[in-house]
Order: structure tokens, then C-alpha cells, then sequence
């Protein structure tokens, strides 16, 4: 897939669930182009994941999701794990970007929100913002790491390494408009074959504006760890309401410690 | 576990020990600031030692502020002061983001830190000359201009000592996120731990004597209020279905409770003082001061840890 990639347009991943085969082919991609000595390995004997999350090592996380029923299902209508390349989401309104103080968070000429390594002061809000738990703390260079969506990649012409390693094109790279006609085709697809439990997630604006890393999910969002549209809230929601219980507080004990500091007739 | 309302699916940011000597610090530099200002602008000629003392402790901790969130950046502290300029290349400027309470609270620190070292330093001048020259009534910044400073510095220090709370509030974190409160929990709690500290340090000062009592009433007042806020603070994590997060940290709120209780038993004392005696009774500074304003200073310690660590 030779996509050209031209600055100024709006580039993004469109991860398809249905086709992914947890082979983490991503996951190791990411780490060799992007140099991630990756954590000590863990078994955390719950699945095949023992990747575990998201973090500053991890910037593609293939999340195995347990979804097989106790009791077994008829014969071709069984259910099996969920499997999800996670990946940052690269939102058209992020959370991350607008709690950032340094201006560390950008978004860049591809429409894509990257951490400025040489700006960040490792202040970690937006670690406390991110609802996705995206971003995590780099000890070593004191700075918050992140998916950059292969920023380097894209500048020199190049499609990003999850995307050209994943062997099944669960992971599709290219300008956003085409990947959401790609997802639409693929959703009705599905849809027809009987799979009505496919949904997009951020493919429209419902969630943080809409995703410039969507997906396609065989069950709920909250099955796979991902907020709903309803709980997809802006950290800046809470500023209004936050200062002015701070102000009404202020103002009554201020009015307390008039009450005690006046001055009185003293006999 | 089923996530009732608010379902977060975030990562916790690892504020520890740092942030919560910071969030006690702010609370006690911007509460005593404002203490010592409505000190002097409304209180009693006789307070004046008081409020000189209320400027040096907020100085005092002032200093410990910016230390403790340079420390906490890690391996980036150098980089602290891109919290005000932007260094994004080909922007530059200041880096300012009204809507984001970490950015704004950096430039508050940074006046209100202007604000409190300036008065510290007064409050010294005139230490000194009250010391050498009995009665000499000129202050450096006296008058309107004086007292409008100290005003700016007061509702910036009230502003320090709340921010931290509407800080954590502006997140997608588990009960951070969930309340309208903090901001005025923290500000709450600040004043009264303030009153406390001051409290504690008229011991050591016996022309501030005359004021122990009005700040243990002041503290009775700022408890009351933190504890109408504490319960708004439970009635809404728990309409959130987050409250379960914060039992954990149950011995923490039992130490805050029993600060709130000290500043109420001591404040209900001193109202029943001047009531019985009038105000020449008031100076009685005994051991109970000592251990309420003790007992107060760690229950807003334990406050502010209780809150911090239920996200984490």
C-alpha cells in the first residue's frame, strides 16, 4: 500500500478487531522502529496478553479480552476472545493536549497529537487526563511517552510500523476520509454477514470529537476498556464548576474571618 | 467490580509524596497570606504582631512550593520553568492556558510568591524598627497602596490555596473528576491549618497573644466550613459510584475529622471564653493550643493525602 503522504492533510489508523489475530507483530514493529527496550517480561496468566496495558514502552498494545461464555456455545455461533490492537487515539479534541501547561502537546502537520520530547517537564497531567491511559511516565528521560503515529515516518514518506507490519491489515494506515469509507464498507459488511454487534468507535464525532486512531469493536466500547460517548468527557468540564466552588468557599470564610479579626469595643 | 456512573478507564499520574508536601505547603502559604492580610485590614490595631507573624509563615512556606514541584518533574527539573515560557520551536512566548489549572496555577505561584516575599520582608523592616525606635508609626507600605498590596496578595493566596483542588478536579481520574469540591475542601482546610499554624506560633510571640483566641475562633469558622464541604464532597463520589475507592484511605479521613473536631472543640471554647469573660481572658496559652494546632496541621495533611491517593 503505497499511501503519499502529504503535510497538512489529516492522516489517522483505522484498526479493525474483527480481523485481528493477536499476533503482535505490531507491538514488536513498534518497539524496534521506535527503539523501546520494551518492560521485563511478565506472565500475568490471564490470556495470551501479557503485554498488559498501554505505557511508556508500549505504544501499540494488542488487549486480549475474555469474552468466551462459561457454558459452550452451538456449534458455529461460539464466541471467542476479543482481540484489539490498542493504540493512542490521536483525539480531535484530546484531553491530553488541553491539559497540557508547557505547550509540550501539539498537534502536528499530519493531524496527529505528538509529545514534544524536548518540551515536556514530565509534569504528568496529562497522564491524569489521557481516558484512554495512553500515556505513561519515561523515568529515564523524565518526560511523558506516547505513539507518536510514527511522526518521523510520516515525515519522510513512510506509512507507520504497526501499520505496515500487521499482517492481516487489522491495522490500516492513510488519509482519514478514505480509512472512514473503508470503515463504513467493512461495518456494513459485517452487518450483512449477521455480525450486528459491529460497531465503530471515533469514526464520528461522538467521542472526543472523533478519533484519528478508530476502530472497529465486536462488542461494547466498555467491554474493551474504552469509554462510552457518555462517559467521553473533556477534563476542562470540571473548570468552571471546580473554581466556583472555590470561590463561594473563599468568599464565605473570608466573611468568617471578618466575623472573628473585627474589631470590637473592648471595655 | 461494576463501575456504577462515571466509568474511567485512566491511568494514575503518580503524584505522590512531592505533590502532597506541595498541596499542604500551598494551602498553608495562600491561608496565611490571607489570614495575615484580614489581619491588619480589618482586625485590631493589637493584631498587628499577629499578622507580621502570618506574613513571616507564609514566607516559610512559601519557599518549600516551587522546591517540592521541581523535584517531583524528576529527571526533567531543569525543565521546570517551561511551565511559563514555550519553547516550542518556532512559537516561544509565554506558555498560558487559562483553562488548564496547572498552567494558571504556575503564574499565581509565581506573583503570589513576588507578593509574599515582599511582605515577609516588610513585616521584618518593621520588626526591626519597632525594636529600636518605640512607636514609629510610618511602614514602608503603608497606607492605601499598602493595603491594596496586601489585598492582591491575599485573594491570590486564597487563590493558591484552592487551585490544587480544581487541579485535580480538571482530570479524567476516579473521584478527582467526579466532584465539584476540592477546590473548596482544600481552600477550607487551608485556612483553618493557617489559623492553627499562626495559632501555634503566637506562643512564641507574646505581643501576638492577643490574638490566639480570634484565630481559634476564625479556625472554629474555617472547620465548620470544611465540614459542610466534606460531606458534599461523599454525597458526590458517591452518587459518581467512586466512593468505594476512597475507603481504603478510611484511617486518613478519620485523622482530618479529628483536625476539623479540634478546631471546632477549640473555636466553641474561645467563643464561650469571651462570652463568659470578655476579651482579657483570652490570652491563655496553654498546652491544649499546642496539641489543637498540631492536631489540626495533620489533619489537613491527611485531607489532602486521603484525596490524592483514592485515584491512585
Amino acid at each position: 500500500m503505497a499511501t503519499k503522504i502529504t503535510p497538512g492533510e489529516s492522516y489517522g489508523f483505522f484498526t479493525d478487531t474483527s480481523i485481528c489475530i493477536g499476533c503482535k507483530a505490531c507491538e514488536v514493529a513498534c518497539k524496534e522502529w521506535n527503539q523501546l527496550q520494551g518492560n521485563e517480561p511478565k506472565f500475568l496468566a490471564d490470556s495470551y496478553d501479557n503485554t498488559g496495558q498501554l505505557d511508556a514502552q508500549n505504544w501499540r498494545h494488542v488487549k486480549f479480552v475474555d469474552n468466551v461464555p462459561a457454558q459452550s456455545a452451538n456449534a458455529g455461533n461460539g464466541q471467542a476472545f476479543l482481540m484489539m490492537s490498542d493504540v493512542c487515539k490521536h483525539c480531535k479534541h484530546a484531553s491530553c493536549m488541553e491539559v497540557c501547561p508547557t505547550g509540550a502537546i501539539i498537534r502536528t502537520e499530519f493531524d496527529t497529537v505528538f509529545i514534544q520530547q524536548d518540551v515536556c517537564n514530565g509534569c504528568r497531567n496529562c497522564i491524569a487526563a489521557c481516558p484512554y491511559s495512553v500515556i505513561a511516565m519515561n523515568q529515564s528521560t523524565g518526560t511523558a511517552h506516547k505513539c507518536t503515529l510514527c511522526y518521523d515516518r510520516l515525515q519522510g514518506g513512510l506509512e507507520p510500523a504497526c501499520a505496515k507490519a500487521c499482517p492481516t491489515q487489522s491495522i490500516q494506515f492513510g488519509p482519514l476520509a478514505d480509512l472512514q469509507k473503508a470503515a463504513d464498507v467493512r461495518l456494513a459488511t459485517l452487518h450483512s454477514q449477521g455480525s450486528t454487534q459491529a460497531q465503530l468507535y471515533g469514526r464520528d464525532d461522538a467521542v472526543y470529537g472523533g478519533l484519528n486512531a478508530f476502530f472497529l469493536l465486536m462488542d461494547k466500547p466498555e467491554t474493551y476498556g474504552l469509554p462510552n460517548a457518555d462517559n467521553a468527557k473533556l477534563p476542562s468540564r470540571n473548570d468552571i464548576g471546580g473554581y466556583i466552588g472555590a470561590f463561594v468557599t473563599a468568599a464565605i470564610a473570608v466573611v468568617g474571618g471578618i466575623v472573628a479579626f473585627r474589631r470590637r469595643g473592648t471595655a | 467490580m461494576y463501575l456504577a456512573a462515571a466509568e474511567h478507564f485512566v491511568r494514575a499520574p503518580q503524584w505522590e509524596w512531592y505533590i502532597l508536601g506541595y498541596f499542604f505547603f500551598a494551602g498553608l502559604t495562600g491561608g496565611c497570606y490571607a489570614l495575615a492580610t484580614l489581619l491588619r485590614l480589618v482586625g485590631d490595631p493589637r493584631d498587628e504582631a499577629a499578622a507580621r507573624l502570618g506574613f513571616y509563615a507564609s514566607f516559610a512556606t512559601l519557599i518549600a512550593c516551587p522546591l517540592l514541584l521541581t523535584l517531583d518533574l524528576g529527571a526533567s527539573w531543569w525543565k521546570f520553568w517551561h511551565m511559563i515560557i514555550n519553547v516550542t520551536p518556532g512559537e516561544g512566548g509565554l506558555s498560558f492556558k487559562y483553562w488548564s489549572p496547572m498552567s494558571v496555577g504556575a503564574w499565581a505561584l509565581l506573583v503570589f510568591g513576588l507578593f509574599a516575599t515582599v511582605s515577609a520582608i516588610e513585616a521584618f523592616v518593621l520588626d526591626r524598627r519597632d525594636r529600636s525606635v518605640a512607636g514609629d508609626p510610618s511602614r514602608p507600605l503603608g497606607g492605601i497602596l499598602g493595603r491594596a498590596f496586601n489585598l492582591v496578595g491575599g485573594v491570590l493566596g486564597l487563590f493558591i490555596a484552592s487551585y490544587t483542588g480544581v487541579l485535580l478536579s480538571v482530570s479524567n481520574q476516579p473521584v478527582w473528576s467526579d466532584t465539584w469540591v476540592l477546590g473548596g475542601l482544600f481552600v477550607a482546610s487551608g485556612l483553618s491549618g493557617s489559623a492553627a499554624l499562626m495559632a501555634l506560633m503566637t506562643r512564641y510571640r507574646p505581643q501576638a497573644a492577643f490574638t490566639l483566641g480570634r484565630l481559634h475562633q476564625a479556625d472554629g469558622y474555617f472547620s465548620v466550613l470544611e465540614l459542610v464541604l466534606l460531606v458534599a464532597f461523599f454525597i458526590t463520589i458517591i452518587a459518581a459510584g467512586t466512593a468505594s475507592r476512597t475507603l481504603v484511605w478510611l484511617p486518613l479521613w478519620v485523622l482530618a475529622l479529628v483536625g476539623i473536631a479540634s478546631s471546632l472543640v477549640a473555636g466553641r471554647g474561645e467563643m464561650r471564653i469571651r462570652r463568659a469573660a470578655g476579651e482579657a481572658v483570652v490570652a491563655r496559652a496553654g498546652t491544649s493550643a499546642l496539641v489543637v494546632s498540631l492536631l489540626v496541621l495533620l489533619g489537613v495533611l491527611a485531607m489532602r493525602a486521603a484525596v490524592i491517593f483514592s485515584a491512585q
